[in-house]
């Protein structure tokens, strides 16, 4: 640490040494370093290589807004692309590496880009690699992807822990320097419930880099000593290392915290937190990020702003060398004025103003940088002045091109700033997000005295607003130097001068794009590509526009911003994910007998949120395939139980409700009887099939439905539409009862004879339904089959589920029976011809499945109008049939086309397409329902089906979809 | 984006599923003509300002009417359709 100056350093502790390694190589900091201020503070200036050109580059500032200085971060088999070195805290181990190079980063073999430089110009990707087209995917790209770009992923799962969190608050105050400080100091004591955020590590903003004077004390100790009594009291939150990086609607904010970045060992730690905070008023005192000043090879390491060398000084006590502090501003003469105060030689102060000052350093007035030298750090700055042009030696130069105020967050919502000529600088409009107030140099206030006194008016205009007072509070004493500046956007000096340094565009690029047409604003920035890179030209933005500007001759207000949009700086998806992965990706439901299943060894599969046995294998059964047909036959040969919770209960009562089930079921159901069951048809209002269930009448007006699995939701949101919309007055009430109530499919021959050893007497004719009481619970007995035996669902209150599962298998067992999965359970279906989702999948018609016949002439209904359209009734219609392959031997596929059999596979000659199929054991060989254009009358034909995907070939026999029993003897019993 | 359900007050609209223009609350008669059918069905205006479309909230499964501004994001009115009761 050869270049750190004794005593200085705000936020090191120089007892505390920590040992890292950059690109290999071990180097040592204290505790406190960014890893920029340690890797200057041990003289490599050198961190990484540009995006284009590959040039040497180092920090340019000190801060969050850094375009140059990314590195890569490993953490044992991860690592982390683009991190800004700038904010990256030391820690013991910390291994980092530069990126974007070919070859050691003294010696970049891709630098030769930079002798090429003229024919890298904007747009040059869009010119040469045109021709021939072929090259461009094979050869162009990933030539170009592997020269440029930044950083590498580590091609792994990133296994870190991340968090997301929320947080409300009454006032929510956005940095923490002086104004924001003063702003959250007001609103605490007047009692609101506030929030401060702070980007850094220490709060305090620009008091603990250029370390004002304010109410007599240093300007840091003034701020500690505000910090201590914020942390004090009971209702302000500090956010420390937190950047609120968006402004939403309703006084949401977005902020990403960084919790376990700049520890060694973070332990349960998340790496980072995405906060949503919830405002009902805001602060934006974010201050102002100075800007370069775009003149010939400003982008050597060594050439930062002016700002970030009076915090590397400040904050870090690293040694700058000799510096040249090139200003077109009274800022930058402070600085100059400040770092000599401090021990700092400066080598020359450079400013193109005609300036009557003297100074004990050199000063050269109406004079401009015109170069610099030094292979992988600077060495000499060339100055331009009215005798001439001098070589001046020095290690750094210090640009101060004034400042941009930081207001982005006020820009989120779509608004525009405008330009000031004051300060030369986009300042926010009032107004711009609501419950949102820009105060201090983030509305292009710059003194200490004029922040801490626009803190203070901001946060008594907050309080106004929430319906407090804010509390007499003098404004501590401080310095109010007034600011003036003359635009210097470009050195008009021959060679290139950067404005982007993260994405490599210079001056002349810019003035190309407004050459070559792109002279919107927005077109340039796309074309030049400046302004795209991670830090979004925070630093070159306004430089950019107002060079397109003098291009255009437009003038900057005319000229315009490119948008604001969030994140400030960049905020990890996995943060914003955090919690998303794996079993946190969607919610899971768990049926009654699911602790059970899982005992008996059935693997579970997704049925939307639900977890469903897919088989029960027995000893020796190798794949579900055997266990399936087993199952298959013990259901139609004796009995089978299957847990059936998951389909949509609901419970519809009052006296219309049979006039509302005849409004959103295609058939009749007020004419039901009580204790019998319906099935029924749901349309959608534009004709198509919505879903299908049962229908219980339980009582004169009570009924229960029942849904598909899938449409439970669906379908419970659709009968509230209903009923809200058009049912007003109506003596009705529905609720979902799909979670109160455990329900079990037992079926087969023996179904019966099971009941009865269970102590229920099933005397119920086919679809009938009846209160029962089986093991002293109350429950209710259905007999409805949808695998074509007899059968019957018992419902009884979900929390005697698990036991009632438990008692079935046992007794099935006894019977020869078993528990039975999803996949018997389609087969048994498939059989039946019985239709899911996979068959009415929203764009088919009660008519197009064979059920035309239940949209009852009598009544209107939802969808009745609609289903009546000309189109939805003429001859060609895809319809429902039944298809069995020729040769019994062969597999049929779900989702294969149907063509005529010596038709091509084309799109003209497609007949249909198949749904659903399964291997039945009852018929010995695979089923298949599907849709065939006129399919009703084709019952007999031979078509062929083909499955382009997986290059299958099938003839098929077209038939009645019900392949089982089509009479239903079986299950009427 | 915050909707405040007359039920149950201010709520995220996490809680909220989307449905669209309001319109869809004109059902014509049954014998309108496949003109007002269509228009019913499948014709709606994309306005850039005012708004009136319709959110379900799930948790309390209030079906509401909101107006509300696309370019400004106020939201300017909300109303149950059905009885609160």
């Amino acid at each position: 640490m050869t270049h750190r100056i004794p005593g200085k350093g705000l936020l090191i502790d120089r007892a505390r040494r920590v040992k890292f390694t950059f690109d290999g190589k071990g180097f040592e900091g204290f505790q406190g370093d960014t890893l920029a201020s340690a890797l200057l503070a041990s003289g490599q200036r050198l961190m990484g290589r540009s995006f284009k050109y590959h040039r040497p580059r180092g920090p340019l500032t000190m801060g969050s807004e850094e375009p140059s200085a990314l590195v890569q971060i490993h953490e044992g088999t991860q690592q982390t692309p683009n991190v800004r070195a700038t904010v990256q805290e030391l820690y013991d181990g910390l291994t980092a590496r530069s990126q974007n190079r070919m070859g050691p980063l003294g010696f970049d073999l891709l630098a030769v880009n930079d002798h090429l430089a003229p024919f890298f110009s904007a747009g040059f990707y869009y010119k040469t690699f045109m021709w021939p087209r072929a090259f461009w995917e094979k050869l162009y790209e990933p030539a170009i992807r592997r020269a440029a770009g930044l950083g590498r992923l580590s091609g792994r799962h990133d296994e870190s822990v991340y968090e997301k969190a929320r947080a409300h608050c009454d006032l929510l105050v956005i940095g923490a320097g002086p104004t924001g400080l003063m702003a959250a100091l007001v609103a605490a004591r007047a009692g609101a419930d506030v929030i401060l955020a702070d980007e850094d590590v220490r709060m305090g903003g620009r008091l603990l880099a250029d370390l004002p004077e304010v109410g007599g004390m240093p300007g840091p100790d003034w701020a500690a000593g505000v910090v201590a009594e914020l942390a004090a009291l009971p209702n302000v939150r500090l956010m420390s290392r937190t950047t609120v990086t968006g402004a939403y609607d309703d006084g949401t904010f977005g902020a990403l915290e960084r919790v376990g970045l700049h520890l060694a060992t973070p332990g349960a730690l998340p790496r980072e937190c995405f906060w949503r905070i919830v405002a009902k008023r805001a602060i934006l005192s974010s201050g102002a990020l100075e800007r370069p000043i775009a003149h010939p090879d400003n982008d050597r390491p060594g050439v930062m702003l002016a700002s970030g060398v009076s915090a590397m000084v400040n904050k870090w006590g690293v040694d700058p060398g000799a510096v040249v502090v090139f200003s077109n501003n009274d800022s930058g003469l402070a600085t100059a004025r400040a770092l000599f105060a401090q021990g700092i030689r400066i080598a020359a102060y450079v400013d193109p103003r005609a300036l009557p000052v003297t100074e004990p350093f050199p000063v050269y007035a109406q004079a401009e940088v015109t170069g610099t030298r030094g292979r992988l750090g600077l060495r000499d700055v060339a100055v331009t002045h009215a005798g001439g042009t001098s070589l001046i030696e020095a290690r750094t130069l210090a640009l101060a091109g004034g400042w941009n105020p930081t207001l982005h967050l006020a820009c989120h919502r779509n608004g525009r700033p405008e330009w000031s000529e004051r300060i030369a600088a986009f300042v926010p409009r009032p107004g711009m997000v609501p419950g949102l107030v820009v105060a201090g140099a983030a509305r292009g206030v710059f003194s200490t005295a004029a922040c801490l006194a626009d803190g203070l008016a901001a946060a008594a205009e907050a309080l106004a607003d929430l319906g407090l007072s804010a509390p007499a509070l003098a404004i501590p004493q401080a310095e109010d130097t007034p600011y003036a500046i003359a635009p210097l956007w470009a050195v008009d000096a021959g060679g290139r001068a950067w404005l982007d340094f993260a994405n490599d565009v210079t001056t002349k690029d810019v003035k190309l794009a407004a050459q070559e047409g792109y002279s919107s604003v927005e077109h340039m920035k796309r074309y030049t590509t400046q302004g795209m890179a991670p830090d979004q030209g925070k630093s070159s933005n306004v430089a950019a526009l107002a060079v397109l500007a003098e291009a255009t001759g437009q003038g900057i207000p005319a000229t315009g911003t490119t948008t604001y949009r969030p994140p400030f700086t960049p905020v990890s998806i996995a943060a914003m994910g955090a919690g998303g992965r794996a079993s946190g990706f969607a919610p899971q439901r768990f049926m009654t007998s699911d602790a059970q299943s899982r005992r008996m060894g059935a693997p579970m599969i997704e049925a939307g949120l639900w977890y469903r046995p897919s088989y029960f294998p027995r000893a020796g059964e190798s794949d579900w395939r055997t266990a399936c047909d087993r199952e298959v036959k013990q259901v139609r040969d004796a009995v089978g139980v299957a847990e059936v919770s998951t389909l949509g209960k609901i419970d519809v009562q009052g006296a219309d409700a049979g006039r509302f089930l005849d409004f959103v079921y295609t058939n009749t159901m007020s004419t039901l009887a009580v204790g019998k069951v319906r099935y029924g048809l749901m349309l959608r209002e534009d004709g198509m099939v919505l879903d299908d269930g049962t229908c219980a009448r339980l009582g004169p007006q009570h009924f229960l439905i029942t849904t598909t699995t899938a449409a439970a939701g669906p379908v419970m949101r659709h009968l509230d539409f209903v009923q809200q919309a058009f049912c007003a007055g109506w003596d009705l009430r529905l609720i979902s009862v799909t979670e109160n109530w455990a329900q079990f499919a037992v079926a087969g021959p023996k179904a019966r004879a099971l009941l009865a050893t269970l102590g229920v007497q099933a005397a119920l004719p086919f679809m009938g339904c009846a209160p029962m009481t089986i093991g002293g619970v109350q429950g209710r007995l259905f007999r409805i089959s949808f695998s074509g035996e007899e059968g019957y669902e018992l419902a009884v209150p979900a929390r005697y589920g698990a036991a009632l599962f438990d008692a079935l298998i046992r007794a099935a067992h006894d019977l020869g029976g078993c528990a039975y999965g999803m996949e018997a359970l389609n087969v048994l279906r498939v059989e039946k011809g019985f239709i899911t989702h996979a068959e009415i999948h929203g764009r088919v018609t009660a008519d197009d499945v064979g059920l035309g016949g239940m949209v009852s002439a009598k009544k209107d209904c939802i969808g009745k109008t609609a289903a009546m359209r000309p189109g939805l009734l003429e001859p060609g219609r895809e319809q429902l049939v039944g298809l069995m392959p020729v040769n019994q031997g062969e597999v049929l596929t779900a989702g294969a086309h149907l063509y005529n059999e010596r038709d091509a596979a084309t799109r003209e000659a497609n007949q249909g397409y198949v749904t659903s199929v399964a291997p039945s054991p009852t018929l010995g060989m695979w089923l298949g329902l599907g849709f065939l254009k006129d399919g009703r009358a084709r019952h007999g034909q031979v078509i062929r089906l083909d499955d382009g995907l997986r290059g299958r070939k099938v003839l098929v026999e077209v038939c009645n979809p019900v392949f089982f029993d089509p009479e239903g003897g079986r299950m009427r019993g | 984006m915050r909707l405040t359900c007359p039920c149950c007050g201010p709520r995220d609209r996490r809680e909220y599923t989307y449905y669209g223009a309001a319109e869809f609350l004109n059902r014509p008669a049954p014998d309108a003509g496949l003109d007002a059918w269509d228009a019913y069905l499948h014709l709606r205006d994309n306005p850039a300002g005012e708004t009136r479309d319709l959110w379900y909230h799930d948790p309390c499964q209030s079906w509401l009417e909101v107006t509300r501004n696309t370019v400004t994001h106020e939201i300017l009115a909300v109303r149950a359709l059905g009885d609160l009761a």
